[in-house]
């Protein structure tokens, strides 16, 4: 029982302090950019629960999921054809190779003069960005596919359909998982580069805003606003993850007792 | 903070079943082919790209003519506003890689070795990974000013956790040979920490460093653009700004280059580090 | 009494030039119908690349192979091959009956009718009530099961075996070769077995077709007069199970040293 409390208590000492030193630091006011924790919970309070949400908060989350989803979909289904024609990969692998070493905020640039400064701009830039991981994750998972699993698969003449959907896919995926948390990360980032370069809504506008215009507990509470969506969006990433690769913990679990490194 | 943590997309790459009906190329024509695809595929794209703007599917108003983007480019190669916004780029990127690399690999060796130091820690790097580390920008625009220093915070911070990460894993993931070997000849914490777990783990922190260096990249653009610092992020935003349509994408596929040589010269680092490592001998047998 | 099995002057050559590695060189031997026989050679010898070359997954470079007179040119239909490694070819992320019945997806059996396959080929190798389970959670011998039933689900008519129980324990082996034997008895499927082992070879043969080091040839096909049902201890007694055992022994040394074959001793009288 005191080791539990022993480990709960090494977990949470440091946030603690640090949260009592910034507490206690920021008190007096005196600091112009770190104003007391107080004004910034009061603006906080007064801005996400639940004024802004509708306007700045929705919009970036509709964005964000919109441009993960194209690029989840046609990272996986482009992942999968490239993976498996040879020829395909080697032709494209040095365009791939290049526009995925180009840096996103520069792609944004790119889609404000294709597709202006509205919501769609903002879609295709994370869209684009967040296409990578998942599409060169998808390729290595699907090259990587144990050779035993496709053997069997072809002895016992799988149609195609199940070769794909029932075998190489749910191999891949591990790997392609990995990749998808990647994309997450990335798609985070570009959503908030083009609201600050080309907004007029959502959280990287409203704190890129609030600084321009000194409303510094605004601008607090927007980047911690910020924090937790990211922090929410990851955890359903990993619930999710938990959940469909359940299947991978327990074999690798099982593979690793079985004597590791044969 | 959150780019691109554990980018496994270096995975070996072993080729799915030989099942084999396809009539193959054998020797020097197949490798010639091989050879050839990938720069026929390239330019099959380039060329393809060309039609569409010619014959007016895109109009030239958004996308130019591939080949004035390449003449743009080239000429913008002999200019030196460009390499001195090239160097500016590359001064803030590198000055931010080191000092990310400076906090991890300490922090993440600590976290690596001592329970309690993980354990303290873990809360609060769970919490801040996820957070894009652009969102500090506006804050530190207040405290540093309009100035390279802001660069090379924000970029630090991008790249902190990827080879915070790479370290921990590293010095985690012991031979279990060598470590019992250190074992049987005594050596304490200490030496095994430093002869053992360190060597062992410059792989993991080499692939972490990689994997940081293409984030901090992209975070010292951004802030480029953003702030309207010098170096090739403001450069392009310059040329968007004024629709000088060849050289926005010049330097867009500028920016791009510079990312694939950073890219290249990295893994070639780390292959050279992972030659020697114990694992690829183990590989080989 | 047909031939299930015709391998003609079977060969098969990885790569060009001077680095080639001849696998199999030149091989020749029939199967008959509902035989069980059994392949044995020094290791190396392309013993894989053989049943690779059977079972459609790869194409041979010289010969041919024809299975009910039909020329094998891809995975034919009616065959099963059950891997060496078990732990592999079951896909871990379904479950036993899953992966059982994954083989009748493609025979376009209804739902119902492939769990009720499934389950009947998985208590016929004696695995009960482990549908449910996931491969990793069951021990390697009744995996190893779990892939016979695979292959049994498909009701194939020419069961390849590619050294499946090399991974397990000796008791586990001795259960499964049972097993297997029990099966070909009961359902007469043929059967070739792929095996280094040649206690195994002898112990669960009608005929042992030994072959040569690389390049891979017949070296000489050995008849296993030995009475069926075969029993671990009794079979394993007799006198004639040691000379056939000592016999296939010498074949293969003298293939190891790659002298000449020693002449075959003459066998005892066989008990009729």
């Amino acid at each position: 029982m005191t080791r539990r409390l022993g480990i709960i208590g090494l977990e949470i000492w440091l946030p603690v302090a640090l949260v009592i030193v910034w507490w206690a630091a920021t008190r007096d006011g005196d600091s112009p950019f770190f104003p007391p924790l107080s004004e910034i919970w009061e603006s906080f309070r007064e801005n996400w629960l639940f004024e802004r949400v509708g306007s700045d908060l929705v919009p970036s989350v509709l964005l964000f999921v919109e441009g993960l989803a194209i690029a989840v979909v046609l990272g996986i289904a482009l992942g999968l054809v490239l993976g498996l024609w040879p020829l395909g990969r080697r032709a494209t692998a040095p365009t791939i190779d290049f526009l995925r070493s180009i840096p996103a905020p520069a792609l944004i640039s790119v889609m404000i003069i294709v597709l202006g400064f509205g919501q769609s701009m903002k879609v295709a830039a994370i869209a684009f960005a967040s296409l990578f991981p998942v599409l060169l994750n998808t390729i290595d998972g699907v090259r990587g596919v144990d050779t035993v699993q496709t053997d069997m698969a072809t002895v016992y003449r799988l149609r195609r359909s199940d070769r794909i959907f029932r075998v190489v896919l749910p191999a891949a995926s591990p790997q392609i998982f990995a990749g998808l948390r990647v994309s997450l990360a990335v798609a985070l980032a570009v959503l908030v580069f083009s609201e600050m370069l080309a907004g007029t809504d959502g959280l990287g506008f409203f704190i890129l805003y609030s600084q321009e215009t000194y409303q510094i507990p605004a601008m607090w509470s927007g980047i911690i606003m910020l924090g937790l969506l990211g922090y929410v969006v990851n955890l359903i990433f990993v619930v999710a993850e938990r959940r469909i690769m359940r299947w991978h913990r327990g074999w690798r679990a099982t593979a690793r007792d079985a004597g590791g490194a044969s | 903070m959150a780019e691109l943590q554990t980018q496994a997309t270096e995975a070996p790459a072993t080729p799915v079943a030989a099942t084999l009906r396809r009539p193959r190329l054998h020797g020097w024509r197949r490798r010639w082919g091989r050879a050839l695809t990938p720069i026929l595929g390239t330019l099959g794209f380039i060329a393809l790209l060309q039609l569409i703007v010619e014959v007016g599917i895109v109009s030239a108003d958004l996308v130019p003519l591939p080949t004035e983007v390449i003449d743009q480019f080239v000429r913008q190669l002999g200019q030196g506003d460009f390499w001195a916004a090239v160097l500016d780029t590359l001064e803030g990127w590198a000055i931010g890689l080191l000092l990310a690399a400076a906090a991890a690999i300490p922090l993440g060796v600590l976290a690596g070795t001592t329970t309690a130091a993980f354990r303290s820690m873990r809360f609060i790097v769970d919490f801040l990974r996820p957070i894009p580390s652009i969102a500090l920008l506006p804050l530190l625009i207040l405290v540093l000013g309009i100035d390279i220093e802001v660069k090379i915070v924000l970029a630090a911070l991008a790249g902190f956790f990827p080879i915070f990460f790479a370290t921990l894993y590293g010095v985690q993931d012991l031979d279990p040979v060598a470590r019992d070997t250190a074992t049987v000849y005594k050596l304490n914490r200490f030496y095994r920490l430093i002869f053992v777990s360190l060597p062992g783990s410059t792989p993991y922190i080499a692939t972490g460093v990689r994997i940081s260096a293409s984030v901090a990249l992209l975070i010292t653009v951004g802030v480029e653009m953003v702030v309207g610092l010098p170096g090739i992020g403001r450069a392009i935003f310059d040329a968007q700004y004024n629709s000088d349509l060849p050289l926005m994408y010049a330097l867009v596929a500028a920016s791009g280059m510079l990312g694939v040589i950073i890219a290249l010269v990295f893994r070639a680092a780390e292959r050279r580090v992972l030659r020697w490592h114990p694992s690829q001998l183990r590989e080989v047998a | 009494m047909t031939n299930e099995l015709e391998v003609r002057g079977l060969a098969k050559t990885y790569g060009s030039g001077p680095n080639a590695v001849h696998a199999i060189g030149d091989l020749t031997f029939d199967v008959r119908q509902g035989e069980f026989l059994c392949i044995v050679g020094p290791s190396g010898c392309g013993k894989t690349t053989l049943l690779k070359c059977l079972s459609g997954l790869l194409r041979p470079s010289a010969g041919s192979a024809a299975l009910e007179g039909k020329p094998i040119d891809g995975p034919p239909d009616a065959l099963a091959l059950v891997f060496q490694d078990y732990n592999r070819s079951l896909l871990p992320w379904m479950s036993i009956a899953r992966n059982v019945a994954l083989p009748l997806l493609a025979q376009g059996v209804g739902k119902a009718e492939r769990r009720a396959r499934a389950t009947e080929a998985l208590e016929s190798v004696g695995l009960h009530d482990v549908g449910d389970l996931y491969p990793w959670q069951l021990s390697g011998g009744m995996q190893q099961r779990a892939a016979i039933a695979r292959a049994l689900a498909y009701r194939p008519r020419l069961l390849l075996m590619d050294e499946p129980f090399a991974s397990v324990d000796a008791q586990t082996r001795s259960d499964l070769e049972d097993l297997v034997l029990d099966v070909h008895a009961r359902l007469g499927i043929t059967v070739v077995f792929v095996t280094h082992d040649i206690d195994e070879s002898v112990y669960l043969a009608d005929r042992i077709v030994v072959l040569t080091h690389r390049p891979t040839r017949t070296a000489e096909i050995v008849d296993v007069t030995l009475p069926r049902p075969r029993d671990q201890i009794r079979t394993k007694e007799m006198p004639e199970f040691a000379q056939l055992r000592g016999h296939v022994v010498r074949l293969i040394r003298a293939q190891r040293l790659g002298g000449e074959q020693s002449a075959p001793p003459a066998l005892a009288a066989a008990e009729a």
